[in-house]
């Protein structure tokens, strides 16, 4: 610690930050525009300015920039000195000089960190009498609005999009000022975590080209802390809400999950809930066949007869759907009646990694541990398209070990361009092996293009070499020898390395690798981190519940002899071959669905009821790390949504069953998951429930300047109606209640007084940069256990030999397209892929085909026609399908198939 | 021999930037004893010198060089500062001209007493010719071997490249060339860290004019107690003075440090055209605070003096203004250069240059106020010492002094203006 005095008050500060950063920790206002707590200082915009002093004596002081000046011991500075606040005044005024002014038609206007910086440099009065300058602004795809006009040349945007991201289209142009933030030409952003810059931004540069197609400002938007439906990683989201459709997705830091960013599927996929096929009402097959909407009691009292004997019954939950919805369907139906919801395969991946990280030598690593980890070997994942923030999270990863360079020459890690000016192009160890060419290519060390059995062979081979009670792989050639002996080098001298793996290729002799590696490189006082990335928001939170897969429920059915089956929020046909669930389902009376999109499982369905998406309803998802995170329902819906759990729990009290009376909300049904599942003894700390309050008081949804509450439902009555009530959670939905800085799982608005930017932030942490007041929200469920019980996997593959008449076929994720929900956003739909077969440069040659010809790629399960693409770096042998796109079933996969024209 | 005939920069000796001429002169004689010596003897040397920086801040050279890290893992560089951009200054120019082997001899010099193995010439983008110059002169030190592998029979190696500029005025200030020799933009860095411990590619690096290093064969060869007699003592040797405006005899002129700035415009550079008052004069370059002609008796053109004049020595790039100068128009085309290369990183540069010109722009015109002076002033006084590089300075000092010393020229205009409306 070391002692600064600031306008003559004593602050204990870490030295080891900037005096700008422990100046806002302090809570002392200082304005700034170009430092970033994830980004360091650049020192460009000059506002943070403040005196220095040498010592007591001297009176005159020093103009310095307080992001470039370390908070050493004994520092004297003045925030207060007339001197400085006038050279502040005079930056906003210089910003102020070509800025357009236009604050009441800009998207940013009410959050605008420009406004707020202004107001409190205290620069007024225009005395600038000229033409402003003008640019011309670019099309830079779907998700992004570009107005260079209002630009005041932070360059935050360029450091997070080039040096954090590692984009490279776009830049900076021109100089003096005529400086130009934008691309070479007008075109779609490449980089998938493009969306930051509407964050990143510090005004109306880049804003939310999405909540221009309904814009509403900050303040009228009811907003609510979420968990992203996107894929595995569970980042921290804040879902805002107006008249009944969600407007936008903002970040929601979590110091150990996603920080400061999202990634652009994240922010960009809510519309889905929106979306023309939301279920939004009960509905009933009716005699003619058609399903049609009824009301909520004749729907509940025609399933009274199929809820009558819970022996007749399957459940089938989902990866989608909350804990404790599938908690409430597992224990409704029973154990051997209920199914996860997962495809054979994920069900057979998944059980297999929640048992290695409970029980091998190994830890699960939050982003945080990733970003810090000096060593990275990726087993068959392209995590950008599979778990993009964890690839975000990678990519910092490779500073990691060169940073060791810059603590020894001394150079503050914050002090940004000395930082890169000394690690130059030095990159940490990082190692890929993949099937085909990945997004994160670009910083590898090395990569390794080779089938799924051959990726598993290489990890197999590194862990021998780190550990030779591990088994060797026999008939290892040459190359890959060498290969292993470089990764296994540098994962052996790496601090913190990380292994990453997955369940992507659908492959298990792959995440067995995977652990052979990181337990061969655990010692006694370290577990190394092993991170598997899982497909779904809540896969994990399924596979710790336990239970068969879709394949499973399928082959059993004969002997089960139900005539009615629960479906939570799952689409069968995403999950397995088609035909098998066709002649499933025809063993059934009764096929209720509870799901909140319309999909060709709802279409078979006897009855529909609408749950609810992330933006109506409440619940927890367990991600990758098996961290247990909860969701909070962003609005109340106009239509009868709920839970799935609590559409059970209606039904079955219906049907006179007495299994949920006692649950009358979230808390209850948590509270029983508490009771009974031993993996979710935690589950209750994921979030402080329904009967918290701070002074008494509920906490608001709604900002305090929320506008319109007795006239935006004037129309249907002028008097104020009563607000509903949620019995779940401990918000109000309206502004009424507690608005102040609220616990860090219940963060729905960043706001402070003064700051009205996201940059507010700063107050909700505990430490800026570190953990949010009270500690980052979650709760880890898997934690290595004290004593392992782990023997090395022996089941090395054999090396992948090419067929002559078949290919050995692998879905291929992508950030856009491979996921259910978020392409029902039409922006996220314009930027997936068409459907396509990627195939070796050899084998398009030896079967003479040309990039665009149409073939027929035929499985087991079935025939695509699709156009070829032609690839150098997917191996002879092998094709690759884009998994997930609507009407590519790729479930299926991994599969041996056929190709003719 | 009197002070004033010592030229050791550009002696009148017919093709010295011939290596055999240069050779003949007792060229490379230098190396050769430096390379006897140990490198820390040679930086003391230096020191005891007190050869100050040519490139315009006067920093003392031979501490400069002691900056440098001893037992150092990494790399560490020389660059040689050739990008001589301010207007007004060409000096080394004439260096590179007519004794370009000083510059290669004193380079080497400077190179071993550091343990530098690399030493780059950064050299602006429109000295195409003098670019081909020194690279002739730096192939014929490589074919005598005073540049490369173990040269001149030493154990030591050091190579030299030059490398061109793009045409961009930052890329003079020390630390952009080195981002610009890196291939980023020529943006300036933040001080600290000091180039001596992150310099090029984050490696220990020394940047020098044309000029300091020039000085340094004859410091090596005749010894400090020589150099410290020529000129004053606390900023000896001979400076490059390049005299422009309205003079009758132009050009560059070595002579020692201290002469006497009128000496320099009536005896040297053969006094006002036209037989006219002399009105102002710029003494180091365009960035150098402007003086009155009529506050220029006695004082010298050396660093101190200077500054006790109220101005700089600069990079000694005098220009000369006679009593139908125009200042605001003068000040306007200074303040348009400084504008237009200001490079756009730091805010009070950026925005404060154009503003800046805009106004004089304005009052030229005879659209101003007297507001605008105040304004002007102001915005001037906001950017000086508040920008990341000395750019921010450069471009504030001019105005500064001009409003100071000049400010009736501009409130003139004003009212004139008035006069003529009314």
């Amino acid at each position: 610690m070391a002692t600064i005095y600031v306008d003559g008050k004593t602050y204990e500060v870490n030295p080891n930050n900037n005096l700008l950063h422990e100046c806002l920790q302090k809570g002392i206002d200082i304005p700034y525009f170009c430092w970033h707590p994830a980004m360091g200082s650049v020192g460009s915009c000059r506002q943070c300015a403040v005196k220095q002093y040498k010592d007591e004596n001297d009176t005159t002081g020093q103009i310095v920039m307080s992001c470039m000046v370390p908070a050493a011991d004994g520092t004297r500075i003045s925030v207060d000195d007339e001197e400085a606040v006038e050279f502040r005044r005079s930056v906003i005024e210089w910003l102020m000089t070509n800025h357009p002014h236009d604050c009441p038609i800009c998207d940013e206007g009410g959050e605008c960190h420009l406004q707020d910086m202004t107001v409190m440099a205290g620069h007024n009065y225009r005395r600038f009498r000229f033409k402003k300058k003008t640019y011309i602004n670019q099309y830079l795809g779907p998700l992004i609005n570009h107005e260079m006009n209002r630009c005041i040349q932070c360059y935050r945007c360029v450091r997070f999009y080039k040096d954090y991201a590692h984009g490279d289209d776009l830049d900076v142009f021109g100089a003096h000022n005529h400086i130009y933030f934008g691309r070479h030409e007008d075109g779609v952003l490449e980089n998938e975590f493009s969306g930051n810059l509407v964050e990143v931004c510090p005004t109306g540069v880049f804003t939310d080209k999405t909540l221009k197609e309904h814009y509403t400002r900050k303040w009228d938007m009811t907003t609510a802390p979420s968990i992203c439906t996107h894929c595995g990683v569970g980042c921290n989201t804040i879902g805002a809400e107006r008249y009944g459709s969600v407007r936008r997705i903002l970040n929601r830091y979590n110091g150990q999950v996603n920080g400061y960013f999202l990634c652009d599927r994240g922010r960009y996929g809510y519309d889905y809930v929106n979306s023309e096929d939301r279920i939004r009402t009960p509905m009933m097959r009716q005699e003619n066949g058609e399903l049609e909407s009824a009301s909520k009691e004749l729907v509940l009292n025609t399933l009274k007869e199929a809820l009558k004997s819970k022996k007749n019954i399957i459940g089938i939950g989902s990866p989608r759907a909350s804990v404790e919805s599938n908690y409430a369907l597992k224990k409704f139906v029973g154990s051997d009646r209920y199914y996860t919801g997962l495809s054979d395969t994920e069900s057979k991946l998944v059980d297999k990694i929640i048992g290695i990280l409970k029980n091998a030598p190994v830890r699960s690593p939050s982003l945080k541990d990733i970003r810090e980890s000096d060593a990275v070997f990726i087993l068959g994942e392209d995590v950008t398209n599979t778990a993009p923030m964890m690839a975000l999270a990678l990519r910092q990863s490779i500073r990691q070990e060169p940073l060791k360079l810059v603590d020894m020459l001394k150079i503050p890690r914050w002090h940004e361009y000395a930082v890169q000016d000394t690690l130059q192009q030095r990159k940490g160890p990082f190692f890929i092996a993949s099937v085909t060419g990945t997004k994160l290519d670009d910083i590898a060390t090395r990569t390794y293009r080779a089938e799924s059995d051959d990726i598993a062979r290489l990890g197999f081979a590194v862990a021998h070499i780190l550990n030779k009670d591990a088994p060797a792989v026999k008939k290892l050639n040459k190359e890959v020898k060498q290969l292993a002996e470089v990764i296994a080098g540098a994962l052996k001298k790496a601090e913190r390395p990380v292994i990453v793996s997955g369940t992507s290729l659908g492959n298990e002799v792959i995440v067995h690798a995977a652990a052979n590696v990181a337990a061969a490189l655990s010692k006694e006082d370290r577990r190394t981190n092993l991170s598997y990335i899982v497909p779904e928001a809540n896969t994990m939170g399924v596979g710790l519940l336990g239970g068969g897969s879709i394949g499973d429920a399928i082959r059993g059915v004969k002997d089960k002899k139900a005539d009615t089956l629960i479906i939570f929020e799952n689409d069968l046909y995403r999950r397995a071959n088609k035909s098998n669930v066709d002649s499933f389902l025809k063993h059934f009376k009764h096929i209720i669905v509870v799901d909140y999109m319309q999909h060709t499982t709802t279409q078979r369905a006897t009855a529909v009821l609408p749950a609810g998406t992330f933006g109506e309803t409440d619940g927890t998802f367990v991600n990758y790390e098996g961290r247990a995170q909860r969701y909070f329902q962003v609005y109340y819906p106009e239509q009868e949504i709920k839970e799935s759990w609590r559409w059970l729990r209606d039904a079955t009290l219906q049907a006179g069953h007495n299994d949920f009376k006692e649950w009358q909300n979230l808390d209850a049904v948590v509270g029983a998951i508490n009771r009974e599942v031993a993996a979710f003894r935690k589950i209750n700390e994921a979030a402080p429930n329904s009967r918290f309050r701070i002074a008494g008081l509920k906490m608001s949804r709604a900002s305090a300047r929320y506008s319109g509450r007795t006239s935006i439902r004037s129309h249907e009555n002028v008097h104020e109606q009563k607000p509903p009530d949620d019995p779940d959670s401990p918000f109000t939905f309206t502004m009424e209640g507690y608005s102040g800085i609220k616990p860090p799982g219940l963060t729905n608005l960043f706001w402070a007084p003064r700051w009205n930017s996201v940059q507010a932030l700063t107050r909700f942490q505990e430490e800026i940069d570190g953990p949010l007041r009270g500690g980052d929200p979650g709760v880890r469920l898997i934690e290595p256990a004290q004593r392992f019980s782990f023997s090395y996997f022996t089941d090395v593959p054999a090396a992948f030999e090419k067929r002559n008449d078949e290919f050995y076929t692998v879905p291929l994720h992508h950030i856009f397209g491979s996921d259910e929900l978020s392409i029902k956003a039409p922006w996220i739909g314009e930027l997936a892929p068409k459907p396509y077969v990627l195939l070796n440069k050899e084998d398009a040659g030896v079967k003479e085909y040309n990039e665009g010809d149409e073939v027929e790629v035929q499985l087991s399960s079935g025939t695509w026609k699709l156009p070829v693409k032609i690839s150098d770096s997917i191996p002879a042998g092998v094709i690759g399908i884009p998994a997930g796109l609507p009407g590519l079933e790729t479930a299926i996969l991994p599969g041996w198939s056929t190709i003719s024209k | 021999m009197t002070d004033t005939d010592i030229k050791y920069l550009l002696p009148e000796i017919p093709e010295l930037h011939k290596i055999e001429v240069y050779e003949k002169e007792g060229g490379y004689e230098a190396l050769q004893k430096a390379l006897a010596m140990k490198p820390d003897d040679i930086i003391e040397e230096v020191k005891k010198s007190n050869l100050r920086g040519r490139g315009g801040a006067c920093f003392p050279a031979g501490l400069k060089w002691s900056f440098m890290p001893k037992n150092s893992e990494r790399p560490k560089y020389l660059c040689v500062n050739a990008d001589e951009g301010e207007p007004g200054t060409f000096k080394d120019r004439e260096i590179l001209e007519h004794n370009p082997h000083a510059l290669i001899e004193g380079t080497l010099i400077a190179s071993y007493a550091m343990g530098v193995t690399t030493a780059y010439v950064y050299i602006r983008g429109e000295y195409v010719k003098w670019m081909k110059l020194l690279e002739d002169a730096i192939e014929e030190a490589y074919a005598k071997n005073y540049i490369g592998k173990n040269i001149a029979g030493s154990k030591y190696s050091v190579d030299i490249y030059v490398h061109r500029g793009a045409g961009a005025y930052i890329c003079g200030e020390e630390s952009s060339l080195m981002n610009s020799l890196e291939g980023e933009r020529g943006y300036p860095r933040v001080k600290p860290p000091f180039p001596a411990q992150f310099g090029l590619w984050g490696c220990p690096t020394t940047i020098n004019n044309v000029e300091t290093l020039a000085n340094v064969p004859v410091i090596i060869k005749n010894g400090a107690e020589w150099y410290l007699k020529i000129g004053v003592e606390k900023h000896p040797g001979t400076l490059l003075y390049g005299v422009s405006g309205h003079v009758n005899n132009p050009g560059v002129f070595e002579l020692p440090t201290g002469v006497l700035l009128t000496d320099l415009i009536y005896k040297y550079a053969g006094g006002i055209r036209d037989d006219k008052k002399l009105k102002a004069v710029i003494p180091g370059g365009s960035s150098t605070p402007i003086l009155r002609g009529d506050s220029i008796e006695g004082v010298r053109m050396d660093a101190d003096s200077l500054i006790e004049a109220g101005s700089s020595i600069g990079t000694g790039g005098v220009i000369v203004m006679d009593e139908d100068t125009d200042i605001p128009k003068i000040l306007e085309r200074i303040s348009r250069f400084y504008h237009h290369e200001s490079c756009g990183q730091c805010t009070p540069c950026r925005e404060g240059t154009g503003w800046m010109e805009k106004i004089i722009r304005r009052i030229n015109r005879g659209e101003g106020t007297m507001k605008d002076i105040d304004v002007l002033r102001d915005v001037a006084d906001n950017i000086e010492g508040n920008t990341i590089c000395a750019l921010g300075d450069a471009a504030a000092w001019p105005v500064q002094s001009a409003i100071r010393r000049f400010r009736g020229e501009f409130e003139a205009k004003i009212k004139m203006e008035k006069t003529v409306a009314a």
